[in-house]
């Protein structure tokens, strides 16, 4: 449930020997044989198993067939769910920015005491649970029992409480809730880079508040827009808790799909394929706008 | 720099109620004294939290929850004090791939890992134990441990090290009386941050736990699967005020920014 | 005579060679600095002989056994790095300890020693501060003290000044010298700035791009520099281009309309240097207009055009009148002042 996708540390200096290789190789090796052990090896079991074959009473079988990639591909009842996933996604990734961004920019304008309150008022819910949070706008818009269905009942606004449980739409909302931290945390990490000094020469210069923010602080604070919506792009299409919660059993994406094919209909084979196929189709996304946004704003990040 | 404007606060206002409100509303229907979800709007009642006594699979997952997360994020924490060191201060071929290896938990989706582990874990016959939730918690916390670990151990003033070396400090005395305390802030940031990703995961637990290792958000998901009722809230409650007692206990005795930034300032 | 010695000594990293053929013997009690600009090569070769990189050629020698085989922990020299590199999680008597800890010294003698190096710095009194309740004065203090404790049998200084504001330079400039005549220890001081290295220093190795300069004493490479870059990079000078002709017995020095007798030795196009302060004005001579003067309290300094180009000159604030700016002068000087090199010898 977290993606936070800078890697890459800053390069050591030069002069290596033979020993000091030695040395790095001896001391990575714990977590090397680690990693090679209950990483590399379980992923490329699992590509495996997506080429098995499965039937109701036989079970899997370690066969090499192409049965679930072709169902995959083209059942149109996959497309449909992986489409839905990936327009979910973007929607939220769309309202974190839209949100997030400004929220960001305003915070970062608060004066010291008010400006760190608020910060952690929005980044302390990362600490919390998402079934917790989700929990909550199921309370707040679950069916006729929704304590804001019942308020706005009450009040006789709606005669009918409003659709959001097993709605894209409630998923979408919600979770945008679970992911904006991580939008307006990396907007305020890209402001920390902004001389503040510069919207006052930009002031002395003629420029007015609205042309600031669109000629000065946005192309700024893009690369940072940008990173951050690779970050909940990637974690949204593989939510699992949120829409399971919110879209139940009807309303499917990928991540709850592999989980009802491999814990309900135990056909892991087929989980397999469509777990394989998301993770390999958001490592082209995110390394993909990676590249570009790296290509595009190189100037700015150095 | 210019302050707000009364439109920037409006936004800011509806955007920080927002954000609220949803964790509001389960502390609140936790207090309700009445036997379905409402807000307690007469009376406020401990009942549901009483009612969690009654409910010992609550309680029992969240000591796995706190023993799974303390254990897998120092187990982390070992394996990554050392791995950090090599990769911050050698410059050694295959060291970009290893790093890329190392922190590529955090780009692999959840569901994914649980999938492969769940896989793993019963083709080699441990599916469903606790030994098998270790290790992969383990490895999806590792990164957090990394990387704060690895801000700490290269942004370290390398001439320190060399002015105990010269001063004829030998390789274990050098890691112990001065490069492991001077890491040692960002350490502790990649342990508390490790364990809070461990405590948290759900998305890929769920694949891996059983009836005796269910952690506390798995417990949760699946309750909440068969029916909402106030009984989840009161729990929720409960481990949302956990967390804030240890983060407030964490500011007072050790700097929360320090935390959250892995910060390297040592001294008292 | 030799204490410590380097042999032909050469660092590459890669294809780049950072430091060749270095040649330097060390008297035993000597101070002497490693003057040049950053990148020439001075901190690698101090760091060559700390033990924190090896040489890929040539031989470092203490007392004439082989340093480069020793590791860096059993040197047993002390350095004072341009950091300070203190121990921030220890307080000021444990930084200056450490190094008797690890040399197993007993407790009571390490207290005393630690102590009483303490207060040669200047300390006494600080023993339980930790560094960064300290200023950046007293952190150096506590450097040095660190690096003394262990009774090194060379000192090696990076930069350790470079960080203090101008006068309190001045006045560490002037400790350090003191502690390290009492203390008699061999020192080697890394440094960019030619006035440390000329206040502190026995003897200059000026050294640019990876090579040495020049070695000599502040004097030496002072009035008789070896190349145009050390005459320029050890304060400021004139140079100027004339021609010896020695078809006139005695040979005459000329440049444009003005000339001198020639002294013995060189013929043909050569280059002149002449520092601002041994330049006056007087009756005859190099004929200028001064277009800047500028107050600098004990002295002035003028920028003069001549027919040889730009000249600078620094005269002692007297009390005596001085020319104005726009006023015509001519410039005179002796000629053991001036300093002769044949013209292309290095840029």
């Amino acid at each position: 449930m977290s993606a936070v996708v800078d890697a890459a540390p800053p390069s050591a200096k030069p002069a290596t020997d033979g020993r000091d290789a030695r040395t790095a190789w001896l001391l990575t090796a714990p977590a090397l044989m680690l990693f090679v052990g209950v990483l590399v090896i379980p992923l490329a079991m699992t590509v495996m198993l997506s080429f098995h074959d499965w039937g109701q009473y036989k079970g899997i079988e370690p066969v090499f067939i192409l049965k679930n990639w072709h169902e995959v591909a083209t059942d149109p009842y996959f497309a449909e769910m992986f489409w839905r996933t990936f327009r979910i996604a973007l929607l939220t990734t769309l309202i974190t920015a839209v949100l997030g961004a400004p929220e960001a920019y305003i915070l970062n304008r608060m004066s010291g005491r008010w400006k760190s309150f608020f910060l952690l008022v929005i980044l302390g819910p990362l600490l919390i649970s998402v079934v917790a949070r989700t929990l909550g706008w199921a309370l707040l818009f679950g069916g006729s029992n929704g304590l804001v269905n019942k308020l706005l009942m009450s009040l006789g606004l709606i005669g009918s409480p409003l659709p959001f449980m097993f709605t894209e739409t409630g998923i979408v909302i919600a979770l945008a809730h679970v992911m904006m931290p991580f939008m307006v945390l990396s907007v305020w990490a890209a402001l920390q880079r902004v001389d503040p000094q510069i919207e006052n020469a930009a002031l002395s210069l003629g420029a007015g508040p609205f042309t600031i923010i669109r000629r000065i602080v946005l192309p700024q604070i893009m690369p940072g827009v940008l990173s951050g919506a690779i970050i909940v792009f990637s974690l949204s299409a593989s939510a699992f808790a949120t829409p399971a919660i919110i879209g139940g059993r009807r309303l499917k994406v990928a991540a709850t799909l592999a989980y009802d094919e491999f814990l309900n209909t135990l056909n892991w084979p087929l989980g397999a394929a469509v777990a394989v196929l998301l993770l390999v189709a958001l490592v082209l996304i995110v390394v993909g706008s990676n590249a570009l946004i790296e290509r595009r704003y190189a100037e700015v990040f150095r | 720099m210019r302050t707000n404007g009364p439109l920037a606060l409006t936004f800011h206002t509806i955007f920080v109620v927002i954000m609220l409100a949803p964790i509001l509303v389960v502390c609140l229907v936790a207090f309700t004294p009445e036997g379905y979800l409402s807000l307690p709007t007469h009376s406020f009642s401990l009942r549901w939290f009483r009612a969690i006594a009654n409910y010992p699979e609550f309680v029992h997952a969240f000591w796995v929850s706190l023993g799974l997360g303390a254990l897998s994020s120092l187990v982390a924490v070992l394996f990554a004090v050392p791995a950090a060191l090599a990769i911050a201060r050698y410059s050694f071929r295959g060291r970009d791939t290893l790093a890329a290896l190392f922190l590529s938990p955090l780009m692999i989706p959840h569901v994914v890992l649980g999938i492969a582990f769940l896989r793993f874990f019963t083709a080699i016959g441990i599916g469903g134990s606790f030994a098998g939730l270790l290790v992969a918690h383990v490895v999806v916390v590792f990164p957090f441990a990394l990387r704060l670990t690895l801000a700490a151990a290269t942004g370290m003033d390398r001439s320190i090290e060399m002015a105990a070396v010269s001063l004829g400090a030998g390789d274990w005395t050098l890691f112990r009386r001065v490069t492991l305390p001077l890491i040692l802030p960002g350490v502790i940031s990649g342990w508390a941050l490790a364990f809070i990703q461990s405590f948290d995961d759900l998305t890929m637990t769920v694949f891996l736990a059983t009836p005796g290792t269910e952690t506390l958000p798995v417990r949760m998901f699946l309750y909440i699967q068969d029916n909402i009722d106030p009984l989840v809230t009161s729990v929720s409650a409960s481990v949302i005020a956990i967390t804030m007692t240890a983060l407030i206990l964490l500011d007072r005795f050790y700097g929360l920014d320090r935390v959250l930034a892995g910060k390297n300032d040592p001294g008292r | 005579m030799s204490f410590l010695e380097l042999d032909r000594v050469a660092k590459q990293f890669g294809a780049q060679t950072v430091v060749d053929d270095f040649s330097l013997t060390v008297g035993k009690g000597e101070f002497v600095s490693f003057l040049g600009p950053s990148g020439c090569g001075k901190t690698t070769t101090l760091q060559m002989i700390a033990g924190f990189l090896d040489p890929s050629r040539g031989a470092i020698r203490l007392e004439g056994r082989d340093l480069t085989a020793v590791q860096p922990a059993k040197r047993g020299l002390g350095i004072v790095f341009q950091s300070y590199a203190l121990f921030p999680h220890m307080t000021a008597a444990e930084n200056v300890a450490f190094g008797l800890e690890m040399r197993r010294v007993p407790r009571s003698e390490c207290r005393e020693r630690v102590r009483a190096t303490l207060a040669m710095v200047g300390l006494a009194g600080y023993e339980e501060r930790y560094p960064r309740r300290m200023s950046g004065g007293q952190q150096q203090r506590v450097a040095l003290a660190r690096a003394l404790v262990i009774r090194p049998s060379v000192l090696l200084l990076d930069e350790p000044l470079s960080n203090l504001d101008a006068k309190l330079r001045e006045e560490m400039q002037i400790e350090l010298r003191q502690i390290q005549r009492n203390l008699g220890t061999t020192t080697i001081l890394v440094t960019h700035d030619q006035n440390e290295a000329m206040s502190l220093s026995d003897r200059i190795v000026v050294m640019s791009q990876g090579r040495i300069e020049q070695i000599g004493t502040p004097q030496e490479t002072y009035e008789r520099p070896a190349s145009a870059f050390v005459s320029q990079f050890l304060g400021k000078t004139n140079d100027f281009a004339a021609t010896i002709d020695r078809t006139a017995t005695p040979g005459r020095l000329i440049a444009g309309s003005w000339s001198a007798p020639a002294p013995a030795g060189l013929a043909g196009p050569v280059t002149v240097s002449i520092r601002p302060e041994r330049i006056g004005f007087g009756d005859a001579g190099l004929a200028a207009k001064i277009v800047t003067r500028i107050f600098q309290g004990n002295h002035w300094l003028f920028q003069c055009e001549s027919e040889c180009g730009a000249v600078i000159v620094i005269r002692q604030n007297d009390g005596q009148p001085q020319p104005a700016e726009g006023e015509a002068v001519r410039l005179a000087w002796r000629p053991e002042d001036m300093s002769l090199r044949r013209a292309g010898a290095a840029a």
